[in-house]
């Protein structure tokens, strides 16, 4: 080997340093890194991934009554079907477990709380067996009064769903009440709220309804577990969270010894999450049969129906509000009771409870502010995260009132949230200070796109064009010490592998995050390759919900990428003899500002170093890691007042309008504009927000307009499929979407970024409640905003 | 009950294969030849996610048995992808549109899209909404998905 071809030679350097503050990677539309394998129908989803003929299949036996007692379990006939391996039931697995609250069974052992909870699973050689085996499996229940409804729930003499409710562990910023229905209270108190209806000219009184939702991704969940001879688990998920999951997991089954490092959940992409794969569900079943029957793959594949009853749904909620207003149209006060239909296990959805509950004032400054978000308990399917995060829910309620109240003043109802908006600085429900934001910038943009203010006419006669614009804001909620991680590897061509857990689910996070690496070591995202995660191989994340990854896993990626740079320039440094300060990377090179000539391709040193004068070689190959968590955040706040913690980390604002057609006869609604506004700091690629707005605004519109979960009285879903719970098809898009994006930094983001996921789902319902009002003058306070019921009311308006 | 010799083509090669009378196509598909594309979405024909082309013309495969397979040529994304020049075509759009999101429904999109544009090469906007109109997208709000396809037919 010729030593000397070995040896580094700095080439000439093709351009001058780039300014300061000029992006070349972060902020533009690069083409997404996972698309290829996504359109050509190679890309690998959980179960896609192939296990063999010695994989097993796993069937559940499920509850058909909203409670009872199980008196007698056989199995008896079950275990007799030839390929049937094992039957599981509620007497292997008495643990229970749960995100936020120790609540949920692995199986019900002992008392069923809604229609389709576990009892048991039968594992066989084929899945039509294992389904044979679970219709011969006998269970003997005694019916017990159920409850459905969460304001009945609060009643003295109601069910209690949970009689043990006192003994379960929680997160310390739960509040639940043993001997009620009530598994957390999350309380605001701030100012004085008499002083404020007192200086009101207006207070209006009045009460929203929404009902739950499903999250539909076009993947039902699927879980694959293998308990092998060396005591370890794995687990194939098709999960947001698959750390957490590993938790969960190891936590959950530590009787069996089990330790974090034995459990591995390994995540492909996923078909859709929504926050319905986020923490765990279905998953702990197959981690159980897998310890049940070890040395063999089982899998667990929920069908379409079991997708919708034993997963999450979005929480239903009715929402009690008074506010009081001044004829200047200042919001004076709010009083905002939110009753929360959290179902029969609540171990995540309480969370969605307290979120909501922190931040019921919406993007407003409201001085004097009492909020009760109370999680109940009741006999229906569990809830849990649903994009947006209890924001859709109350904001129904909230911008549905604020427009009357305007309207009701004689007041601009534009104007009136202007006035109203939050400021950076301005003192938030619970104590802490507003971030900077751009939602006034947000109003105006969307005000303009919308002709706001001009009145407009169909050409149609029997039908009217109504207009409205609404709020929105949203934080991330999570944990206060949530944290995000990031590794980065340099390989021999100058290329580069960044190992994150944060999961691709869709919204486009492994682009994202090659952008910003890319962006901090001159690479472009060509050169740069980030895959889904496995536990084993990959640094920690909390969970890829709330809309915080791009914020905190991408702060981790950036941290990485300047560990890796900070390495080469003090390789560089040291064996160059330039001075640190006076490198910069370029086009995949380092270079010097003292010294033009000087370009050091990465590839020519990455890996295998630099060689110096003497032929040793200096350095090696080049890597960074970075953490990231929130070090100013608290959730420990006073219980009474909610005051004193610092529990967000950031709200994302904005703000939409709507031109909306409605036929006066049929209720028929056209949308034939909607624009959308969104402060998201940063955008670090701008189709991939923009793709945010148009699919979060369907989804919204889609709960508005549309779908509708219809329980009987016993408490069974009557709609679990799409012929009967109705999703948006293509013939269901507004005519014109405009997304736009408002860049108002976050101090503490990646390059000024903060999350857009969910926000755009959020302002939907009002939107639509609001513009039929302005179009027919009828309102609407019970989603979904049918055209039904839009007709029956145009109807009885009309009398 | 008696199984089936079956005898079909599957993205240009000759599958002949032995099936329970009430084996559905899509889980022999994904089950006994690997073809992972079709995906499992309702098992009813309601999303479309299991999209596959017999005889030229799109099926759900989840509502289709094997045994009906008999004799035909099934044509799956894996085989489109460099078979159907309308299949690639789409497929560079579809990239350039971000017309996917999670890439769950991509396959049956596409294989609905090639179908149209096989037939109907200058497809219009209303006929390109009526030929996807039985796939289910959760993520994208379908409107970059159609302004691909419009693209494609547009040779833009």
């Amino acid at each position: 080997m010729d030593l000397q071809k070995l040896k580094t030679k700095p080439r000439k350097a093709a351009r001058t340093a780039p300014a300061a503050d000029g992006l070349k990677v972060v902020g533009k539309s690069v083409l997404r890194v996972d698309g290829w394998e996504k359109i050509k129908g190679a890309a690998q989803y959980t179960d896609d991934l192939q296990f063999g003929p010695g994989l097993l299949y796993a069937a559940l036996v499920e509850s058909p009554h909203a409670h009872a007692r199980i008196k007698s379990l056989d199995t008896s006939a079950a275990e007799k079907l030839g390929g049937v391996v094992k039957v599981v039931t509620g007497r292997n697995f008495t643990q229970k477990f749960g995100l936020y609250m120790n609540d949920r069974y692995v199986f019900a052992t002992d008392i069923v709380r809604f229609v389709g909870e576990q009892v048991a699973a039968v594992v066989a050689t084929d899945p039509k067996i294992a389904l044979r085996g679970a219709a011969l499996v006998k269970v003997e229940y005694e019916e017990l009064p159920a409850v459905m409804d969460p304001v009945k729930a609060l009643e003295k003499d109601s069910p209690l769903v949970h009689p043990d409710l006192g003994t379960y562990s929680h997160v310390p910023w739960f509040f639940p009440k043993p001997g009620t229905n009530i598994a957390h209270w999350r309380k605001i108190r701030k100012g004085d709220l008499e002083k404020g209806f007192k200086e009101a000219d207006l207070v209006l009184e009045d009460t929203y309804y929404v009902p739950r939702y499903a999250h539909c991704a076009i993947e039902t969940h699927s879980a694959i577990g293998l308990y092998d001879a060396s005591g370890r688990l794995t687990m194939w998920t098709s999960s947001q969270s698959p750390f957490t999951q590993r938790h969960v997991f190891a936590e959950t089954l530590k009787s069996f010894g089990l330790s974090h490092k034995d459990v591995r959940v390994i995540s492909t992409y996923i078909g859709g999450g929504f926050g319905g794969k986020a923490g765990v569900t279905m998953e702990i079943i197959a981690a159980a049969l897998a310890i049940a029957v070890p040395g063999r793959p089982i899998k667990l594949l929920w069908n379409r129906a079991q997708e919708f009853y034993n997963t999450y749904q979005r929480l239903g909620v009715t929402a009690k509000i008074k506010m009081g207003v001044t004829k200047a149209g200042k919001i004076t006060a709010l009083d905002f009771k939110l009753h929360w239909d959290a179902g029969a296990y609540v171990e995540y959805g309480a969370n969605v409870v307290n979120a909501a509950g922190l931040s019921a004032s919406g993007p407003y400054r409201v001085d004097n502010i009492s909020v009760d978000s109370m999680c109940t308990y009741t006999n229906l399917p569990p809830c849990g995260a649903y994009r947006g995060f209890g924001y859709s829910e109350f904001l129904f309620g909230l911008e549905s009132h604020i427009t009357r109240m305007a309207t009701q003043l004689g007041l601009d109802p534009v104007e009136f949230r202007k006035k109203n908006a939050i400021k950076e600085g301005d003192i938030l429900p619970y104590g802490a200070h507003m971030n900077p934001n751009g939602i006034r910038e947000a109003i105006e943009k969307v005000e303009k796109e919308i002709k706001w203010g001009v009145k407009e006419k169909s050409k149609d006669p029997r039908k009217a064009i109504g207009k409205a614009l609404v709020c929105f804001w949203k934080s991330p909620a999570m944990p206060p010490n949530a944290s995000s991680s990031a590794f980065l590897k340099f390989n021999e061509d100058g290329s580069v592998n960044i190992l994150v857990s944060g999961m691709e689910i869709g919204q486009g996070l492994l682009t994202v995050m090659a952008q910003v690496a890319g962006e901090v070591l001159a690479l472009p995202v060509t050169k740069i390759r980030v895959e889904t995660p496995d536990t084993d191989r990959n640094p920690y994340e909390w969970q890829t919900v709330g809309s915080h990854v791009t914020w905190g896993c991408g702060n981790a990626v950036k941290r990485a990428a300047l560990e890796a740079r900070e390495r080469i320039f003090d390789l560089v440094q040291r064996v160059h003899c330039l001075d640190k300060s006076t490198l910069y990377l370029e086009d995949e090179c380092v270079r010097c500002r003292t010294k033009p000539d000087f370009s050091l391709p990465f590839r020519d040193f990455v890996i295998n170093g630099i060689q110096a004068d003497d032929h040793t070689f200096k350095g090696g190959p080049i890597m960074g890691s970075g953490v990231f968590m929130p070090e100013f955040a608290s959730a420990i706040g006073d219980p009474e007042t909610g005051q004193g913690g610092h529990p967000n980390v950031h709200y994302t604002t904005g703000s939409a309008g709507i031109i909306l057609e409605v036929d006066r006869e049929t209720g028929k609604m056209k949308i034939k504009k909607v624009a959308l506004a969104v402060d998201c700091g940063k955008a670090i690629n701008p189709d991939l927000v923009k793709g945010q707005v148009v699919g979060g605004l369907l989804q919204g519109f889609a709960t508005v307009l549309y779908e509708d979960m219809r329980y009987n009285e016993k408490g069974r879903l009557l709609n679990p499929n799409f012929s009967d719970y109705k999703i948006p098809t293509v013939m269901d898009m507004p005519e014109v979407v405009v997304p736009i994006i408002i860049e108002v930094p976050q101090p503490d983001g990646p390059f000024g970024a903060r999350g857009v996921g969910e926000h755009t789902m959020i302002p939907c319902a009002p939107l639509i409640a609001n513009a039929v009002a302005d179009a027919l003058g009828v309102r609407i306070k019970s989603m979904p905003v049918t055209k039904e019921k839009v007709a029956l009311a145009a109807k009885a308006a009309r009398k | 009950m008696k199984n089936h010799d079956i005898k079909f083509t599957l993205n240009g090669e000759q599958v002949a294969l032995s099936v329970e009378p009430s084996d559905v196509l899509l889980d022999v598909l994904r089950g006994r030849l690997g073809i992972k594309s079709p995906k499992v979405g309702c098992d009813r024909g309601d999303c479309g996610t299991c999209t596959v082309l017999l005889n030229g013309k799109t099926i759900r495969s989840c509502l289709a048995l094997a045994v009906e397979a008999d004799g035909t040529e099934i044509v799956t994304l894996e085989g489109a992808n460099t078979t159907r020049k309308w299949t690639q075509k789409l497929q560079k759009k579809f990239h350039e549109k971000n017309a996917f999101q999670c890439g769950f429904c991509a396959p049956g999109v596409i294989l609905s899209a090639t179908e149209l544009l096989e037939k109907n090469p200058k497809a219009s906007k209303h006929d390109i909404k009526e030929a996807i109109a039985g796939n289910l997208c959760r993520c994208t709000g379908y409107e970059p998905i159609v302004e691909a396809i419009e693209e494609t037919v547009k040779g833009k």
